[in-house]
């Protein structure tokens, strides 16, 4: 009677095909990564809640930035509570009255809120945010103890 | 249409141009609404950061191109901690039909908003004639 060790075909073919897949998985991951970094669509950090923002610092405080066109000042609700900025609002959409015909139709109107931990205490008296064309800029300063304070040697 | 929805983020369009660039940076497509009634078309483009005089509406050959510089908005000095979106120049180009008087074509920027109204040519208004008995 002829017989085949079981253990010994699924070994093969099991190391094989675990190799394969750990190598086109690297393969995709490397291609993927190509597609990132050269399309550029999405840039590295993306937190998928509207509006997107762009936070930067420099020596006295943090700026915020959003791209908000089409939004009045009047609609929007920033709010500071301890180190957490919330941006909230609506974007309204004129409608045309019932005689048009919409050829393209891509800019959506609704309501937003977005709230963005910032990376250091602040000064919540003196943020100051300004809309202009389009771009909203929020100015938080960093409170004093947070500011980098320079000692003279004696 | 009451916007009571939620917005949801979505990613700015980038766009490789088709003619080699000259000048670097990013290219991006802004949203656009169009529509259309008897006496005229109108448009709506976002383009957020754009100021009036960095904007330029060119019209040849029956084909509109929109486009608007956006100066980057960090200032000298500050680090960036966190980016979700890139700023870069707006473009987008459309044809237009013979039925636009170009002559009459009026642009308004407001809010990182363009209108753009393109009135149609008289004649291409549909017009009732009256008939009378001879």
């Amino acid at each position: 009677m002829i017989y085949r060790p079981l253990w010994s075909v699924p070994r093969w073919a099991g190391t094989d095909v675990l190799d394969e897949l750990n190598r086109m998985q690297q393969f995709m991951g490397r291609l993927t990564d190509a597609f990132q970094t050269r399309g550029g669509a999405r840039p590295a950090a993306w937190a998928g809640v509207f509006p997107a923002v762009n936070l930067s610092e420099d020596q006295d405080g943090y700026f915020v930035r959003a791209e908000l066109p089409g939004v009045n000042a009047d609609d929007l609700d920033i709010r500071v509570e301890g180190r957490h900025l919330t941006i909230a609002g609506q974007r309204t959409i004129a409608m045309e009255g019932d005689k048009v015909c919409y050829h393209r139709r891509e800019r959506e109107g609704g309501k937003f809120s977005r709230v963005l931990g910032l990376p250091g205490d602040i000064d919540a008296e003196k943020v100051t945010a300004r809309l202009v064309n389009g771009i909203l800029t929020v100015q938080v300063p960093k409170a004093a103890t947070a500011r980098p304070r320079q000692i003279s040697v004696q | 249409m009451a916007d009571t929805k939620e917005l949801q983020a979505r990613n700015k369009q980038e766009v490789s141009p088709e003619a080699e660039q000259t000048r670097p940076g990013r290219i991006f497509t802004p949203e656009v609404d169009i529509c259309e009634n008897d006496a005229e078309i109108r448009l709506l483009a976002d383009m957020p950061g754009v100021a009036p005089e960095d904007l330029t509406i060119d019209l040849k050959d029956d084909t509109l191109t929109l486009s608007g510089d956006v100066k980057p908005l960090q200032a000298e000095g500050e680090t960036p901690l966190l980016v979700e979106f890139e700023v870069g120049r707006f473009q987008r180009q459309f044809s237009l039909a013979e039925t636009i008087d170009q002559n009459r074509i009026t642009a308004s920027l407001r809010d990182g908003v363009l209108h753009l109204t393109l009135p149609k040519h008289a004649r291409a208004t549909s017009r009732r004639i009256s008939v009378s008995g001879a």
